[in-house]
């Protein structure tokens, strides 16, 4: 179940998607979410759809990659379609006891899910195809501006790059405490939610500890070689827009106004 | 004076309680003395609580020392202002692979060092390209570390601390947690940074097999050194070894044997090899005496 979680893996292959600069990639994903939030019309889903089509196949990324990441989300799914199927008011199609589907209630479902599928597809591609840590790269020098405030930029990025570095370690570690646990006979499969929320609890200790003794070793091991903090630090990797970035922004605003158009028409 | 030098080295891990009253001492170093030559392959030995890894820890600046000096090439870790040259001249590579590695790929995570010291740019690609190449492990540069194996990880985190290009090498048991393939992987690694880039190595281990080609061994023991000296000269006090807790290599150990039994074997017989020559020996003398 765990490991269906794609988020935070990303697919090493060369493509012109993997070598945009993350900022592009951030921004570009962020416009696409908003015009996801703005579409009302089936053009501006088939819009979203030619979009994210195209981005896939420049990724290069295999398309099973991303279906996987869809099934975290499954459940989720499936509850916010009946809530749309059933609640939504409106001509009915047919009623069981006190629930009623209704037509615009389907439209809805349907377009949610669609909106819900395409959402998560284009979130996982731009992990798919940029490094945690350029991602994180591009938050930092995205959000810079930030530190003026106060804000602590430069350490809040590179401990989500190292909490993405560390989801599959502990993914791993899980598995590894489960499979000892039930081979002593623990049962985390049968039993109601709540029996087997309680079966986790033996799971969740050892985990903690283990995830505990890590972080100091990390911290010793990154002081061993020279790490304090942004000041002073070079980048291996420094962001700079290419023409392709440029060009890249330049299809954003086309389909932005798209996206704005349908909207508005 | 060698790169490394240690002066009465004292040191205690104090537990407090809750009343930050001292509350419990762990004398793990109690006055070590050494001095490591610069270009030498020394192997620390020791079982469990001997003081080395403590040792290791001291060697660039992580842990302090309670009483005594450490210079690292003429600076000591103890001054602040020597700090960061202190860990840039002693690398440091783990036990645990997973948990050194912080880029979530190889090449990134090799460049981390050069990164935190504000080597411009360019020279960071030119290092993390000479360090992967040093290993071997440029095949994998754009691999997720979590894909590579425990002999692998423990490659990269090699070519991590190689890219900050030290003078010296401080390894605290790096194949404690690998299989016996990625053991000789790393040992061999290790080895020939050694020889090749003349790069002082401090292995701390406690897998005899590794401290044969040593140029020096060291023996510590609750905290003190108790043997020094060449692996020869060290294994050949097969018993005062075992009354440390440290086993000898298995070659070693058939040849104390068949020395007790009466056999005129020489002492500190290391490698099969030799055994087999001593042997060989032996037994033509025999049959030279016969034929007479």
């Amino acid at each position: 179940m765990l490991r269906d979680i794609t988020l935070g893996q990303y697919y090493p292959v060369d493509s012109v998607l993997h070598r945009l600069d993350p900022r592009t990639k951030l921004f570009g994903t962020l416009v696409y979410i908003v015009t996801l939030f703005i579409a009302d019309h089936i053009l501006a889903y088939i819009a979203a759809a030619v979009f994210l089509t195209a981005a896939i196949r420049l990724s290069r990324v295999p398309v099973k990659f991303m279906v996987r990441g869809l099934k975290a989300v499954v459940f989720l799914l499936l509850i916010s379609v009946s809530f749309n199927l059933f609640l939504t008011p409106g001509r009915p199609i047919f009623t069981i006891g006190f629930l009623k589907m209704t037509w615009e209630g389907v439209e809805i479902a349907a377009f949610m899910s669609i909106r819900l599928v395409f959402l998560v597809m284009g979130s996982t591609l731009l992990t798919l195809t940029t490094t945690p840590n350029q991602l994180t790269d591009g938050l930092e020098r995205s959000l810079g501006f930030l530190k003026k405030v106060g804000v602590p930029v430069h350490e809040v990025s590179m401990m989500m790059s190292i909490a993405l570095r560390f989801i599959p370690i502990l993914v791993e570690e899980t598995d590894k405490i489960m499979k000892a646990q039930m081979a002593r006979g623990a049962d985390f499969e049968s039993g109601n939610l709540i029996q087997r929320a309680k079966a986790m609890v033996p799971l969740l200790v050892p985990l903690f500890i283990s995830a505990f003794r890590r972080a100091t070793d990390l911290a010793m091991a990154m002081e061993a070689r020279c790490y304090r903090g942004g000041e002073g630090r070079t980048k291996m990797k420094p962001l700079h827009y290419e023409r392709r970035d440029r060009m890249t922004y330049l299809v954003y605003l086309l389909y932005f106004a798209l996206c704005v158009a349908i909207r508005f028409l | 004076m060698g790169i490394i030098k240690a002066v009465n080295l004292i040191f205690d891990y104090i537990r407090h309680d809750d009343e930050e009253n001292k509350d419990e001492i762990n004398h793990a170093l109690r006055g070590v003395s050494l001095d490591i030559a610069e270009g030498s392959f020394v192997a620390v030995l020791g079982h469990n609580g001997s003081g080395k890894s403590t040792l290791a820890k001291l060697m660039n600046g992580i842990l302090l020392p309670t009483e005594g000096t450490i210079y690292i090439s003429n600076m000591s870790t103890s001054d602040e202002e020597h700090l960061w040259n202190v860990r840039k001249t002693a690398g440091m590579v783990f036990q645990n692979p997973d948990n050194q590695i912080i880029g979530n790929v190889v090449e990134e995570d090799v460049g981390f060092g050069p990164e935190n010291m504000g080597v411009p740019t360019k020279e960071i690609w030119e290092r993390v390209d000479e360090s992967l190449e040093a290993v071997g492990m440029t095949a994998y540069r754009l691999q997720s570390p979590n894909k590579l194996s425990g002999g692998q990880k423990q490659r990269v985190a090699i070519a991590g601390v190689m890219a900050m290009k030290p003078r010296c090498i401080v390894l605290d048991e790096p194949t404690a947690m690998l299989d016996p393939n990625g053991r000789r992987e790393v040992i061999r690694t290790v080895r020939e940074l050694n020889r090749q880039e003349g790069i002082t190595v401090l292995l701390i281990t406690h897998y005899m097999e590794e401290v044969i080609d040593a140029d020096r061994v060291v023996v510590m023991d609750g905290g003190h050194v108790v043997m020094d000296g060449t692996p020869k000269e060290v294994f050949s006090h097969v018993k005062e070894l075992k009354q440390y807790s440290l086993d000898v290599p298995q070659v070693t150990e058939l040849a104390d044997e068949l020395r007790a039994e009466g056999l005129a074997l020489p002492e500190g017989i290391l490698t099969i090899d030799e055994l087999a020559d001593s042997l060989a020996g032996i037994l033509n003398g025999e049959k030279a005496w016969q034929s007479k």
